[in-house]
């Protein structure tokens, strides 16, 4: 019942700004909406890994920017279908191949996924600080190699024709815009789902106290593998529809450093035990910085990002949701948070046929 | 392939690999010795470029000795730092997850503010030695390379000396080991920390001042360093200098032949690789245990 009512409000208050936006027939809302739920998607995702299971990842930018160049490389194989198939399979490609958007999403989501599983394969079994160190170098890396790849525009970067309308819906910006929300909404859910299953309480387990919890039986390699693709996957997913948005990408800007800072704040700022918390945080940075890019300028929006972020981590280390509680337990002191211990034991009743 | 390339790419690779001990020092001491992982680390390394680039430009003071005047400015912003990071992280035993986004958010607030006062235009100093080059037969030996190969090992080998000669540098090398015991020995083991932090970060007034010599400097670049710092650090063995200095020069030759034969911009590459192979084969460094 819960579920249907979160599934029904999210949908409720994102159909209702659509529409807003729509009757002021303006534009720039569409574009400002969709980088707020990108951050939304962003921060869900970076969130599954760093809030639920306690590892730090600085690479946001390097999945977003895996899944934006994979949407490039097919669109630019599209594009030119006549250079790089065989005349037999010429026919089939050009059948294919401008591909829409959702499922170009879902290749970019496959693509950083691997990734994120690879990194974590070869990092995760090491103390945690050699995961965050990797996920930073990755970002130099990857960045590297795309520079260094002619096909997808190398350093010049690469244009994105996009079509001006889709049918039914109108303006192309509208339609991202809604695939968007969707995909918020999808990445929510998820970060929901896994919250309260046995998945989510033995990523619990995981950060608060790893060698306790391997010792007890938690697989915690798997859990973790299992974390690191999701989260990847999902940062993919956030930035397979961006060439088509920005319409002109080069790696310094898909690789910029301001995704992996806005994915970590937040989570970090907003509260990170739960789903609702890098909801908040993406929300109200978001549209803070929309509203500095436009009213003072970029280089200082993220200077406030870098300083929030620092000052919550110092000041409010469980963010706005914590604060949240605390005013609340103060008011009405019982139900205490759920331990360490409680949180095995439940993970160890949901194991499948244990109830 | 020629061999006088390969051996002046070997040659280049060792001057820069020298250069990069200095700049890995820093993370050895924090991350290797004290385990604070100081992602920022780089960032205070630009600072230190641009203190020594506006000294260079408005009094014409030779950048060396900028970054040595300045030491004891870095050695109390370094004890600032660390006394922020025990008050508010490692009291409270929650370093892990926190500490890393708090120095992520350093490093980010730096970077942003030198843009803000600098723009992200490349400065470069002057000095007289920066022009010269040496010919021996067909080696090349440009004195920009070699000043900072030579200042770096210096302060390495100095570090190594207090490290392993003094009461306080041994104290620093026991404090990650067993605190209690450190502190039987009527050491405060706060205090040493605070030291070898603060020692730490004052490093990186040098290897900025290194660093600007060697090439001209922006905001960004930075970041390029933290994958080479930290895969130099956990190749050389995390605690051990010399380790340190071996893994430097590895990398500095690998970076080299890569550059002369595949071209500059395959550079960075070299660095991950470098790390991933490295935690995946060889977690323990090339002197660990």
């Amino acid at each position: 019942m819960r579920a249907f009512l979160f599934y029904l409000f999210s949908i409720l208050v994102g159909g209702l700004f659509f529409i807003f936006a729509r009757w002021l027939g303006n534009d720039y809302l569409f574009f400002a909406g969709y980088t707020v739920l990108q951050f939304i998607v962003l921060a869900t995702a970076w969130n599954i890994l760093g809030g639920y299971c306690g590892y730090v990842n600085f690479g946001s930018a390097a999945f977003f920017a895996v899944g934006a160049y994979s949407s490039v490389a097919l669109h630019k194989l599209g594009a030119n279908v006549d250079r790089y198939f065989p005349e037999s399979l010429a026919g089939l490609a050009k059948a294919i191949l401008p591909l829409n958007i959702p499922t170009l999403i879902i290749i970019g989501g496959i693509m950083s996924g691997l990734v994120g599983l690879g990194t974590g394969y070869l990092t995760l079994r090491l103390r945690g600080a050699f995961f965050a160190i990797a996920t930073l170098a990755l970002a130099v890396v990857l960045q590297t190699l795309i520079v260094n790849w002619d096909f997808v525009g190398g350093s010049r970067g690469a244009y994105i024709i996009r079509p001006a309308d889709v049918p039914i819906i109108g303006s192309y910006i509208q339609y991202l815009f809604l695939i968007m929300l969707v995909l918020s909404v999808i990445a929510l859910a998820t970060a929901r789902i896994i919250e309260q299953s046995r998945l989510g309480y033995g990523f619990a387990t995981i950060r608060d106290d790893e060698i306790a919890a391997e010792a007890c039986g938690v697989p915690t390699l798997r859990l973790k593998l299992i974390a690191t693709t999701i989260s990847g996957a999902l940062m993919g997913m956030a930035g397979a529809p961006f060439p088509y948005y920005i319409g002109y990408l080069e790696p310094s800007s898909a690789f910029g450093l301001a995704y992996a800072v806005n994915s970590i704040a937040m989570p970090m700022i907003g509260g990170t035990t739960s789903w609702v918390g890098p909801l908040v945080g993406a929300l109200l940075l978001g549209t803070l910085q929309q509203v500095a890019t436009v009213t003072i300028s970029s280089a200082v929006n993220l200077l406030i990002v870098g300083l929030l972020l620092v000052g919550f981590v110092i000041v409010a280390p469980k963010g706005i949701i914590g604060l949240v509680q605390d005013f609340m337990r103060e008011r009405a002191s019982d139900q205490g948070q759920p331990t360490w211990r409680s949180r095995l034991a439940i993970f160890a009743n949901m194991r499948p046929g244990a109830r | 392939m020629s061999v006088e390339l390969l051996i002046n790419a070997i040659i280049a690779g060792l001057l820069l690999g020298g250069f990069y001990a200095a700049v890995t020092v820093g993370v050895s001491i924090s991350f290797g010795i004290l385990d604070i992982v100081n992602i920022a680390h780089p960032a205070f390394i630009i600072l230190g470029s641009y203190i020594a680039y506006i000294v260079n430009q408005t009094f014409g003071v030779d950048p060396i000795l900028t970054a040595i005047l300045v030491l004891p400015a870095f050695y109390a912003l370094g004890a600032a730092v660390y006394q922020v990071y025990y008050t508010s992280f490692e009291k409270r035993g929650q370093d892990a997850l926190r500490g890393l986004a708090f120095f992520f958010g350093l490093l980010f607030v730096t970077e942003v503010m030198l843009i803000l006062v600098f723009g992200v235009d490349y400065r470069y100093v002057q000095a007289a030695y920066i022009e010269y080059t040496w010919h021996i037969g067909f080696m090349d030996l440009p004195f920009r390379m070699v000043i900072p190969c030579v200042m770096s090992l210096l302060m390495v080998g100095l570090l190594q000396l207090y490290l392993s000669r003094t009461f306080t540098g041994r104290a620093i090398m026991a404090v990650s080991q067993d605190q209690l015991a450190l502190q039987l020995m009527a050491a405060d083991p706060i205090k040493i920390k605070r030291i070898a932090f603060a020692i730490s970060i004052a490093t990186a007034s040098v290897a900025g001042a290194l660093l600007i010599i060697i090439q001209p400097v922006e905001p960004s670049v930075g970041r390029e360093y933290i994958g080479r710092v930290f895969a130099i650090c956990v190749l050389g063995g995390l605690q051990s200098l010399p380790g340190t200095v071996i893994a430097a020069m590895l990398l500095g030759i690998v970076e080299s032949i890569t550059a002369t034969f595949y071209g500059p911009s395959w550079a960075p590459a070299v660095s991950f690789s470098f790390l991933l192979l490295t935690l995946a084969f060889r977690p323990a460094g090339l002197l660990g245990r």
